[in-house]
């Protein structure tokens, strides 16, 4: 391999996946720490909101969604915080690649999680409850509204984790940011899980849409003020 | 340091009898209003505080791209002096919506896109002063915090939106969404104290920006003394 030339954006990006999801894959602490934790949300919610068939039809999507957004902060907390435990941010940083792309690599990495998680919790949950959440809609819907939650998430949790205060202040910043994309995701995936119109979908969606490219954009721009030493 | 201007003491001043000026226009010149009574009063100061507070947080928004522009520590003073006064304001606009809340929909809180909207953009600013007591280098801080002020700028309008998209009963002062909506009606007098309470809360806010910016240069110069002595 020619050590001279710099790596493409699209090779860097992809070598930062790798290494994460191989680091996660050996030795398993994000996603049993996040699994079990989803597990634990969706239990009490099952007591704390008396789940029965009534009240699943009109609160299945907000326990989904708050049950993946308390799962997400989790593992956007732990994978920004490794990086920085040993000092593995400032090898990152170091790298003769554009730092957006080590950016995209952990948003995509901690997409990933988000993913493994949904589609555990997703069965479960259908199983749990006798629903049936296998709405192609509903996919989509999961699809946009992660990708605009670790977009900014992955944005603030690497501030954070620079914080002296850095486990309790990610919530705190990413939940009032986040709260356009949560609201619009429970709103389509009602919709969806009740075969509502979609006309009544399509603004919710937009909104999803709109708020993914707004938040993709700015972000890509601003990396570089966070990580900067 | 230099003295305190002339300008800005004068301001001072201004500001003092403009808010007795806008008090007394809102309390006794207005007319009461015919089906809310005089409670509807408070809805002079609630828009005056309404519209400075959100000023404050968009010109932050737009601090904070110049900070990350510039890189120069005078756009994060500046910065900071916008969100503070205005976390102030807005707080006020909240208690004081209310206020009105209580007689008018018989109940101090809804869960509404404006007053939610509100309430979230609040816990933003808050946010955002948790995030910079979280750090201590003061160029750091800068930087995350005019990035954390660009985002709450741009996610503010999304919530009012995603909000929306449930349903609202606030009603609309100028220009009405749709025709289902309140809407308010003022007569002449009315007016006059509503236009006079923006005037005095906007030169309230300038005044008190311009301090605040005196009080963040100080701050900062005291730093670099301090540092020197060490």
């Amino acid at each position: 391999m020619p050590t001279t030339s710099h790596p493409s954006f699209i090779h860097a990006t992809l070598a930062v996946v790798r290494k994460d999801l191989t680091a996660e894959f050996r030795s398993r602490e994000l996603l049993s720490a996040m699994l079990v934790f989803s597990l634990l949300v969706i239990l009490i919610f099952n007591f704390a909101l008396e789940l029965n068939v009534k009240e699943r039809q009109s609160v299945t999507a907000g326990v989904l969604w708050t049950t993946f957004a308390f799962a997400g902060t989790l593992g956007l907390n732990r994978s920004m915080a490794v990086e920085k435990d040993r000092g593995c941010l400032d090898g990152l940083l170091l790298a003769p690649v554009d730092r957006a792309a080590i950016y995209f690599g952990k948003v995509i990495s901690n997409l990933a999680f988000m993913f493994m998680v949904e589609a555990f919790v997703l069965p479960i949950y259908a199983a749990l409850y006798n629903v049936n959440l296998f709405h192609p809609g509903l996919l989509l819907v999961i699809l946009l509204g992660s990708i605009g939650y670790t977009t900014v998430g992955t944005l603030l949790a690497s501030m954070t984790v620079q914080a002296r205060t850095r486990d309790v202040l990610l919530p705190i910043l990413l939940f009032p940011v986040a709260i356009p994309v949560l609201l619009s995701a429970v709103k389509a995936s009602t919709g969806f899980l009740n075969g509502a119109d979609m006309a009544e979908i399509w603004p919710p969606l937009n909104l999803l849409i709109v708020y993914d490219l707004i938040f993709t954009a700015v972000a890509f721009m601003v990396f570089d003020n966070v990580v900067e030493e | 340091m230099t003295p305190k201007p002339v300008l800005l003491k004068i301001l001072d001043y201004l500001s003092i009898v403009l808010l007795a000026v806008a008090t007394y226009l809102a309390l006794v010149y207005a007319p009461t209003e015919a089906v809310m009574g005089d409670v509807q009063r408070v809805f002079y100061f609630h828009i005056g505080t309404a519209w400075v507070g959100l000023l404050g947080f968009v010109f932050a928004a737009g601090l904070g791209i110049a900070y990350l522009v510039t890189k120069d520590m005078k756009w994060d003073i500046v910065e900071v002096a916008a969100v503070e006064i205005s976390v102030v304001f807005f707080f006020i606009t909240i208690v004081l919506g209310s206020v009105w809340a209580r007689p008018a929909w018989n109940t101090w809180w809804t869960w509404d896109p404006r007053l939610t909207t509100a309430a979230v953009t609040e816990l933003i600013y808050v946010a955002y002063f948790m995030l910079r007591a979280g750090i201590d280098d003061p160029e750091r801080r800068a930087r995350f915090g005019a990035v954390y002020a660009l985002l709450g700028g741009l996610s503010a309008p999304l919530t009012f939106m995603a909000i929306r998209l449930f349903r609202s009963i606030h009603p609309v002062v100028i220009g009405a969404a749709n025709e289902n909506q309140d809407k308010m009606n003022m007569t002449g007098d009315m007016r006059v104290a509503f236009f006079f309470a923006l005037f005095t809360f906007t030169v309230i806010f300038i005044d008190m920006f311009w301090n605040r910016i005196r009080l963040g240069q100080l701050q900062d110069k005291v730093e670099q003394l301090k540092l020197k002595v060490m």
